[in-house]
């Protein structure tokens, strides 16, 4: 056996090591458990229902791949899957400018963890606080923010009733409750570009821009890329602030797709329909996650 | 606090690019000036709330923009609190349904406790396990934890669900924990990677005193790492507050009705004139405050965490 080896070998400190195989057995086994039983075995058995027919009230039957080809002809999937890209898209986009200008503000001013807590508040409250205060702040008539905006001299919108302002509404939602955290990982991977490549850069007469184009952008790209796949992944799953605020409409301008796979599941009770719905999501999800995985293979980081 | 090494505190402290700080520049003042603007984006919303839930709902129609509280009264916090008869709730523009708040904020404080004592602790076991003993298939096991990262959360609602109305758990506290209460492969990885850190000769030295490996991970390695083990607590009990599409799913009656999903009822409950706006904000405040009262303790062990959590 290996131990044998080793100790033989070895100092006797070495020789009290052994194999730990029972006690290991036992300290892994309650995160074991919850492995296979809450994930593992869901991953699995959501795979199964999503060839079923599956109705609360009978068990499972076997179909084949007639809810996946339901699916490819059902028009409110495609809608939903483009409402859930147009969030994404809108989330992401404004979200990760906004949290890399906050990110360097912060490191070119200060130092202060007391702004960086500030920052970090909105991330505090849940999905539901947050998207209940903006029902408040932006709603029609009394919302602070459309008063503001009569101030101003514009019109009122009526931002979770009108169809092409609802889901740019619950995206910039989520990007105040996300920003500030987003803010805060960029923020500690630019403390990690050291700072006489600045130095340096300033002695050439690099101004500011200048050298956020070639010493920041450049030398953040790998951790910025780690970021955007977090938040994508994340933003993908979008479900607590529709639920909370429109339930998908108005029409179905903000069904997105967990709002259409959790009223299938428990509005229609159609689990095999919504666990198919799931699988397609699952398979968005590993396409992203993939091709992030394989550009950002492309481009490493300059330091290294 | 303690004194015990933090992987970040090195990197947040290290002062950047040493720019000439007394210099005054227009620059620098925009860039203030950008900062400010963002903090008040940040900010304004919790004000807001408060503002709000101390306004009344009659007073709040005909002076909405008012920056202070208009018709200053604490109606929003009695309606939330169930200290109103129906009457006087209805008057002011609440909808009169009862409210069983202290019980939703009992079933909070009960689930997000629970699932933090429980899953900190599990967790630390499987990291102590992956990172300090020796057993065949450590590498392997470990890579199937961190591959479930990757499972989305909606993959496993539904098949949870099914299960948990199969164990017959569903519209109970047990139903709404069981899902993380065991297990979050992040926080094993995070654990893991402290484990690894603590110093090979001080575990030595007590083995040969004689100590078991069970002894070491409570008597050494656990507190060797409280600061980390604190800052895991506060982010698990953060996320398990504040989760809300699993408890939508599986509580129906106030028995097992968390805060979150309370919320989403309160708000529903919109009598016929329109939502209770001072009492709405007046309970997302009650919602949000722990939180934002743990984080003011605790701001900067979080905010310390947050890079090390997302970057390494």
């Amino acid at each position: 056996m290996s131990t044998a080896t080793t100790s033989t070998r070895s100092a006797p400190v070495r020789r009290r090591r052994k194999d730990d195989t029972k006690l290991a057995l036992l300290f892994i086994a309650p995160a074991s458990v919850g492995l296979l039983v809450f994930l593992v075995w869901p991953l699995l058995t959501g795979i199964y229902y999503s060839f079923t027919e599956y109705t609360t009230l009978t068990p499972p039957q076997w179909v084949g791949l007639a809810n996946y080809q339901e699916l490819l002809s059902d028009p409110i999937f495609w809608t939903s899957l483009r409402v859930t890209i147009l969030y994404v898209a809108i989330n992401i986009g404004v979200q990760t400018v906004v949290a890399l200008v906050i990110a360097v503000l912060m490191q070119r001013l200060t130092q202060s963890t007391m702004l960086r807590s500030l920052v970090l508040a909105p991330y505090l409250v849940s999905n539901v606080v947050a998207a209940i205060v903006f029902l408040w702040i932006l709603d029609t008539q009394l919302g602070v923010f459309n008063i503001f905006l009569q101030w101003i001299g514009f019109d009122p919108v009526s931002f979770w009733a009108d169809e092409s302002w609802v889901i740019p509404t619950i995206a910039l939602v989520n990007v105040w409750r996300h920003m500030g955290y987003t803010a805060l990982l960029l923020f500690a991977g630019l403390q990690s570009i050291p700072g006489h490549l600045y130095e340096a850069a300033r002695t050439e007469g690099a101004g500011e821009i200048t050298q956020f184009r070639h010493i920041t952008l450049p030398l953040l790209r790998p951790i910025l890329a780690l970021v955007l796949i977090m938040t994508i992944i994340g933003s993908f799953q979008v479900f607590d602030t529709v639920s909370v605020t429109t339930q998908g409409g108005p029409a179905d301008a903000s069904r997105v797709l967990q709002m259409y796979i959790y009223q299938n599941a428990f509005a229609e009770y159609e689990f095999g329909y919504a666990s198919a719905l799931s699988v397609a999501l699952l398979l968005i999800l590993m396409i992203v996650t993939f091709t992030q995985y394989w550009l950002s293979r492309a481009g490493h980081s300059d330091l290294d | 606090m303690t004194t015990t090494a933090h992987p970040d505190t090195e990197i947040t402290q290290r002062p950047a690019a040493s720019t000439p700080r007394r210099r005054f520049s227009w620059g620098k003042i925009a860039a203030w000036g950008v900062m400010v603007i963002f903090l008040l984006i940040t900010l304004f919303p919790f004000y807001w709330m408060l503002r709000t839930a101390l306004s009344s709902n009659n007073a709040l129609a005909t002076d909405p923009s008012s920056l202070l509280p208009v018709g200053l009264n604490t109606g929003g916090f009695e309606r939330v609190f169930g200290m109103q008869d129906v009457e006087t709730a209805i008057s002011q523009g609440g909808s009169g349904a009862s409210i069983n708040f202290w019980r939703y904020l009992l079933n909070s404080v009960i689930v997000a406790t629970f699932i933090t004592v429980v899953q900190t602790f599990s967790c630390a076991m499987a990291a102590y396990a992956f990172s300090r003993l020796r057993w065949r298939g450590r590498e392997i096991v470990f890579l199937i934890f961190l591959g479930s990262l990757m499972i989305p959360q909606i993959f496993t609602l539904l098949p949870n669900f099914i299960l948990i109305k199969n164990l017959g758990l569903v519209d109970t506290l047990l139903g709404v924990m069981l899902p993380t209460l065991f297990i979050s492969s992040f926080a094993i990885f995070f654990l893991r990677q402290f484990f690894n850190n603590i110093s090979r000769e001080v575990e030595e030295a007590a083995l040969i005193d004689g100590a078991s490996k069970v002894r070491v991970f409570f008597t050494l390695v656990l507190p060797l790492s409280t600061a980390p083990l604190a800052t895991l607590a506060l982010l698990t009990y953060m996320t398990a507050w504040n989760e809300y599409f699993w408890a939508l799913m599986v509580s129906y009656t106030d028995q097992s009705r968390v805060l979150t999903v309370a919320l989403g009822v309160f708000r529903a409950q919109a009598p016929g004139t329109g939502p209770d706006w001072s009492g709405l904000m007046a309970a997302t405040l009650i919602a949000a405050a722990p939180m934002l009262i743990l984080f003011a303790l605790f701001a900067k062990k979080i905010v310390n965490s947050i890079g090390f959590s997302g970057i390494k």
